[in-house]
């Protein structure tokens, strides 16, 4: 009898919203708070790893993925935003020594 | 002869003792075999935790006692110790009560089965130590189970019953047993206990069901948006109306198995009156003995003794009130810049309104800070209600004030 549709209704939540389910947070898509996107640049990211270490989300992803900047630099990986849990926070953007990250309005009408 | 014996045993062991309330309590924690203690010392709390610290040193009872820096950390741990699945105990009394605020909602918004005694005490500032219900009628709105109790053994065996309603699975939610600080606490009694076995019997360990475990983990506590906090929060007005048939089923059992019962309202010496007042605690016990002089002299008044307060026995009060026609509500406690400044006649005026009654309301407040009231103040008390029956007295009286 949920008014909202496919949230559940009260009895059908654990008593004092109990969350039983170990790593359930996963479930809780944190992005859509966000107002400017972190966009990292790439060629000029020189895998540093600072923004994976200072991001409060765990949203840096160190990717096994190669690379070959324009200048023909090869890394063996890449770092991405993953903008599921990405808040926006712009941490990630200030830390960067080489400023590889741009904050970027987030697009109206939500995720990519 | 085998047979002589043990019913020998058995009328020695319902033989009462001398006790306060506050050692009955402590006396019901350890036939409860309560886990885990966590307590900051209050007057006129203190000699409860007192009393179960000494269980616990001579060996009659295995718990943990957690010395706490304050009544916030005390009700945290007491908390905590439920969701771990102990069974979990604290007392406190006045400003103890008021600096668990904040906690006593996270203890029903957690829904943790815990069950505190409270000694009921005047509030800060000026100074008092003496007694008045201030302190709970603060905490009303808290989503506690809340019983006032109004002698030693009904302390002894509320206690008892309360752990069976607050584990109740279809309630979960923590109960508060108070009573009046000094006139209660500190004043012996006659008081049977019974044997752990079948206190625990009456009341097995329920471990909370979603308990803290390194095995099987879950979060208690987390945020909840505006999605999910409407709905968490209702499921305690819920709860709330299915502990109000807990506690009439757990008084039932517990007269069956142990020979004491005392409903979830008391009406006494109601048949025939044509008035009703209301009280709690001990000045309901001081009422019992003064309303037979009030009936000598023509006042047919009642005495309606409050002793479930949340969730409101509403039917049972509401049958009461159906057959006088009018009810004087005594208020132990100021609700400054109310309609009525007693918080409980506020209620009842709600509850007149409501089921469309034809009873006069007379709000008084008495006995603040411990004020004197004897038996000749009870008996104008009587006099005041059985007059309201044709004269409306719009105004909260408050009585023994220096005006
Ligand atoms: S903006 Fe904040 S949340 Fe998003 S990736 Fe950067 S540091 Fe992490
Ligand atoms: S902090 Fe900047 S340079 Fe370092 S890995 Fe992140 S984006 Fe690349």
């Amino acid at each position: 009898m949920s008014s909202e549709g496919s949230l559940p209704a009260y009895y059908e939540i654990p008593p004092g919203g109990a969350i039983p389910e170990p790593g359930s947070s996963l479930k809780y898509k944190t992005g859509s708070w966000r107002v400017l996107r972190p966009v990292i640049n790439q060629d000029k990211c020189v895998r540093c790893r600072l923004c994976w270490v200072y991001c409060p989300d765990a949203a840096i992803l160190e990717l096994d993925e190669e690379y070959v900047t324009s200048k023909g630099r090869r890394y063996k990986i890449t770092y991405k935003v993953n903008y599921d849990y990405c808040k926006g926070c712009g941490v990630c953007a200030r830390e960067c020594p080489v400023n590889a990250i741009e904050m970027v309005p987030e697009p109206i009408g939500g995720e990519e | 002869m085998a047979v002589a014996a043990e019913e020998r045993l058995h009328v020695e062991r319902k033989k009462p003792r001398p006790l306060s309330t506050n050692s009955a309590i402590a006396h019901a924690v350890k036939d409860l075999d309560v886990d885990v203690v966590a307590a900051y010392p209050i007057t006129p709390q203190t000699t409860v935790v007192e009393k179960i610290a000494e269980f616990i040193a001579d060996g009659e009872l295995e718990a943990e006692m957690v010395h706490v820096e304050s009544e916030h950390s005390a009700l945290s741990a007491t908390v905590a110790a439920a969701l771990t699945g102990a069974r979990a105990f604290t007392a406190t009394a006045s400003q103890g009560l008021e600096l668990m605020h904040e906690i006593l909602h996270i203890a029903s918004g957690l829904r943790t089965p815990i069950v505190m005694s409270v000694a009921m005490r005047a509030l800060s500032a000026p100074i008092s130590i003496w007694n008045d219900h201030s302190d709970v009628m603060n905490a009303r709105d808290s989503g506690w189970i809340i019983f006032f109790v109004s002698s030693a053994q009904e302390a002894y065996d509320t206690v008892i019953q309360g752990y069976r309603i607050a584990e109740d699975s279809d309630v979960l939610l923590p109960v508060m047993v108070a009573y009046d600080g000094y006139v209660m606490s500190h004043t012996m009694e006659p008081v049977v206990t019974e044997d752990r076995d079948s206190v625990l019997a009456y009341a097995p360990k329920r471990p909370f069901p979603y308990k803290l475990d390194p095995e099987k983990p879950v979060t208690l506590g987390a945020l909840a948006d505006p999605d999910w906090y409407y709905e968490i929060k209702y499921q305690i007005v819920e709860a709330m109306r299915r502990a109000l048939d807990k506690a009439r089923e757990a008084d039932e059992e517990f007269g069956k198995r142990f020979g004491r019962k005392y409903g979830l309202v008391e009406c006494y010496m109601c048949e025939g009156a044509k008035s009703l007042i209301v009280a709690a605690s001990s000045y309901a016990a001081t009422l019992k003995a003064v309303l037979p002089r009030a009936w000598e002299e023509g006042l047919k008044v009642g005495l309606l003794r409050l002793r479930l307060y949340r969730p409101f026995p509403e039917d049972l009060i509401v049958d009461a009130l159906s057959n006088v026609d009018s009810v004087l509500v005594i208020d132990r406690a100021i609700s400054y810049g109310a309609p009525y400044q007693g918080p409980l006649a506020n209620e009842f005026s709600g509850l007149i309104l409501k089921h469309g009654l034809g009873v006069n309301l007379v709000s008084v407040v008495a006995g603040i800070g411990q004020r004197r009231m004897v038996d000749d103040d009870f008996l104008k008390l009587a006099k005041l209600a059985w007059e309201a029956r044709t004269v409306r007295k719009p105004e909260t009286i408050f009585y023994g004030v220096r005006k």
